[in-house]
């Protein structure tokens, strides 16, 4: 096969371009340049998007021996990632910009432009694993738990996932390492990326505030008595309870969680933890993964973070929305994040959540 | 998989004789300034090698400055000048389509020390327009500095109208520089009689060695250094000077004076296969540059097809060759010459440069022609931005 790497000056997609090499298939490298002005963006070896990453990139692709090439994907990050990630937040809804970026940049732009060339697939350093069947290819978890990436991968559909290659879904992390290191790559000890690439201090809050403004509010409880004042809703994410600021202590003394955020009347809603208990979880934009369920209801497990744990539920596909009832509550679900349905280690689908109960 | 090297606009292969002289003269110790054997026999070296460049130039030898680089060379040119002239003087005159190692010291000279730039027009070909830039010398004569106006452009090949536009500076007692890193070697050139002040010359473009270059500047102009130290090159440009790479950069020089003529009649012969080749292979194309260009410039632009893409697939065929942009911070940006021309960003990125030399083969050529359908087919499906 014409394989296209996306190397982002990373461990994990440095040896998964490695790993492609040797079994054989033609490969290029490519860098993708996420940012017009990458100083912009997250400075320091911190995962991504900055010069040095893709002088990293460089380096390990020339050890590699594969021709290395920077791709200029701004605009296309910038509408399908960063102001996704600006609308849904003044939406007063919480983004998983990691996963946009999967499904607008790696998947879409980066493997439509591959494809157009005559390449058959784009490699990543994804934690996820890939099989084939009869009836297309189907997306597994990784075989480190710690790293299993196919939440991300999810809102893939299978005709983007028959483009696409993760050589490390069999392999723990402390291993890709060990092989980094084994191959040559000064990268090896480079520390993993968090948060966002984007957001260079880390701080989103700050961040946001600086895009969205930063207008006054009130934060109220369920009966819209007046109990403090925020700096701005969307920096406030269901389920959180610090930074609040609340001086009115509740009638029980506990403590208080955001249970909404409403952009429309700029206002925080905030009640007890067992009012964010929710055992309903239903969303739209359906992406199906795998095979698409049949019609109706089965059973399976939800997962509704990056890194959340898999709950066993009921779900229900009834041709346009994905809902799931969970056998035991869960507390605290922000709208806009993923629900993600597997059956046992296999991801079956995803939508984005817009309502719950 | 035979490879085709099309770009020799960037860099040539060293001619075995140049090659030969770099080896051997590496070989030996000495340091030109020093007043022992090993000295003398380095300085000897040295001096031989100013006088055969500066008779393939039809200069005269003391007027060889010697640089690391063209681009140094350039520096030298316009922040030397520049802090050379009367307080009065706070502009320069130059052209859009100046290469970066120009236009990039004019612009830092504009942000930190407010100069002012005056820019002549050029044309959809990429050629300085003479009336226009000898009016707007006039008018301004007052406040210029100096001026620069390169000998041919490096991206589509155009040759400039430097000694129409010299003779009138001349005349308005403005110093002017020309950068003729792509044209020496290439087409006839004479300091002497093209009435220029000074002029940059490059080593690795004529089959002599990287790093090594020269400022070609008239006995009496003055300039300001960029590099103090030994003093050694007429106490404008000091560094110990590279004796291997000058001697071989002066038998390159001699021998592409010597080979000049059959060498452009055999690249232009090239060029024209490449041309026919290409265009007879790939719909709308467009040839850049117009009818007085350089012997070895190609320049294309496949409308609907991202010049990025071009330069993949070409290179995964083994053609090498160049989008003729720069990178910023590793985006190719649409070139400046080209928009300097009016060619739309989306069409200047389109664009790609062939670029052939002393040591390309009618075999390469025929490569180009060969995998170029495919490959435009292909980049035409990506598309272009």
């Amino acid at each position: 096969m014409k394989v296209i790497a996306a190397m982002s000056g990373g461990v994990d997609s440095a040896v998964a371009a490695a790993r492609v090499v040797d079994a054989g298939h033609e490969v290029i490298g490519v860098h993708l340049a996420l940012s017009a002005n990458p100083q912009k963006y997250r400075s320091g070896a911190r995962g991504c998007c900055t010069i040095e990453d893709s002088h990293d990139a460089r380096r390990a692709a020339d050890i590699i021996g594969i021709p290395f090439y920077i791709w200029d994907m701004a605009e296309e990050f910038h509408e399908g990632v960063v102001s996704n990630f600006l609308s849904e937040y003044s939406a007063g809804k919480t983004p998983n910009p990691c996963l946009r970026c999967n499904e607008k940049i790696k998947f879409e732009a980066v493997l439509k432009r591959a494809r157009a060339m005559g390449y058959d697939a784009v490699a990543t350093g994804h934690y996820a694993k890939l099989f084939s069947s009869d009836k297309g290819p189907l997306l597994y978890r990784a075989d480190d738990e710690g790293k299993d990436q196919s939440y991300v991968l999810a809102v893939l559909t299978q005709e983007q996932l028959s483009g696409a290659l993760f050589p490390l879904g069999d392999t723990v992390k402390s291993e890709v390492r060990k092989e980094a290191e084994a191959r040559g790559f000064s990268l090896a000890q480079k520390p993993d990326s968090h948060d966002i690439c984007f957001v260079p201090s880390g701080d989103n809050a700050g961040w946001l505030r600086d895009r969205l403004g930063s207008e006054v509010g009130e934060i109220v409880d369920e009966e819209g008595a007046v109990l403090g004042k925020h700096k701005g809703a969307y920096t406030y994410t269901v389920g959180q309870r610090r930074g609040l600021g609340l001086t009115i202590p509740a009638d029980d003394g506990r403590a208080r969680y955001v249970l909404r955020v409403e952009p429309i009347n700029n206002r925080v809603v905030v009640g007890s933890r067992e009012e964010l208990a929710i055992t309903e979880i239903s969303g739209v934009d359906v992406k199906w993964c795998g095979p698409v369920a049949s019609l109706g209801e089965h059973r399976g497990l939800a997962q509704v973070r990056a890194h959340g744990k898999a709950l066993p539920c009921t779900y229900r596909w009834d041709g346009e929305r994905l809902s799931a009832t969970l056998d035991e509550p869960l507390f605290g679900l922000a709208p806009g994040q993923a629900l993600v349905i597997y059956e046992d280690e296999r991801a079956v689908g995803s939508a984005t959540i817009d309502w719950t109960k | 998989m035979n490879a085709a090297y099309l770009d020799n606009a960037a860099t040539t292969a060293m001619l075995p004789e140049a090659l030969e002289v770099m080896l051997s003269e590496a070989s030996q110790v000495g340091n030109a300034s020093s007043l022992h054997g090993a000295g003398r026999r380095a300085r000897r070296v040295v001096e031989e090698s100013r006088e055969k460049i500066a008779a393939a130039l039809g200069a005269k030898p003391q007027e060889i400055i010697f640089t690391a680089s063209g681009t140094e060379a350039n520096n030298l040119a316009v922040k030397g000048l520049y802090w050379n002239s009367a307080p009065e003087k706070s502009a320069i005159f130059s052209t859009p389509i100046e290469h970066h190692a120009i236009l990039d010291p004019l612009e830092w000279l504009e942000r930190e020390e407010q100069v002012t730039l005056h820019l002549a027009e050029v044309d959809g070909d990429g050629t300085t327009q003479v009336v226009s830039a000898i009016d707007l010398l006039r008018e301004r004569q007052n406040e210029i500095s100096f001026a620069t106006v390169m000998h041919s452009n490096n991206e589509v090949g155009a040759l400039q109208p430097v000694s129409e536009i010299a003779a009138a500076a001349r005349e308005l007692k403005i110093p002017i520089h020309t950068d003729a890193v792509q044209s020496f070697g290439k087409v006839p050139l004479n300091f002497s009689t093209l009435g220029v002040d000074a002029m940059t010359i490059s080593g690795h473009k004529i089959g002599g060695p990287l790093g090594v270059a020269a400022l070609v500047a008239r006995k009496d102009l003055e300039l300001t250094p960029l590099l103090h130290g030994g003093g050694q090159e007429r106490d404008v440009r000091s560094g110990t000077l590279h004796t291997p790479a000058i001697a071989a950069f002066a038998t390159a020089a001699e021998i592409s004076q010597q080979r000049l003529e059959s060498n452009a009649s055999r690249i232009r012969n090239l060029r024209e296969r490449l041309i026919q080749g290409v265009t007879r292979a790939v719909d709308d194309v467009r040839l850049n540059g117009g009818s007085n260009t350089l012997p070895g410039i190609v320049h294309f632009t496949f409308a609907g097809a991202e010049g990025d893409a071009l330069l993949l697939l070409l290179d995964a065929q083994g053609v090498q060759c160049s989008t003729g942009s720069a990178c910023s911070a590793g985006i190719a940006q649409p070139s400046h010459v080209l928009i300097a021309m009016g060619f739309a960003p989306k069409v200047a990125r389109s664009s790609i440069r062939f670029s052939i030399g002393a040591t390309t083969s009618e075999q390469e050529i025929n490569k180009v022609i060969s995998v170029i359908n495919e490959v435009v087919t292909r980049a035409r499906a990506a598309g272009v931005k």
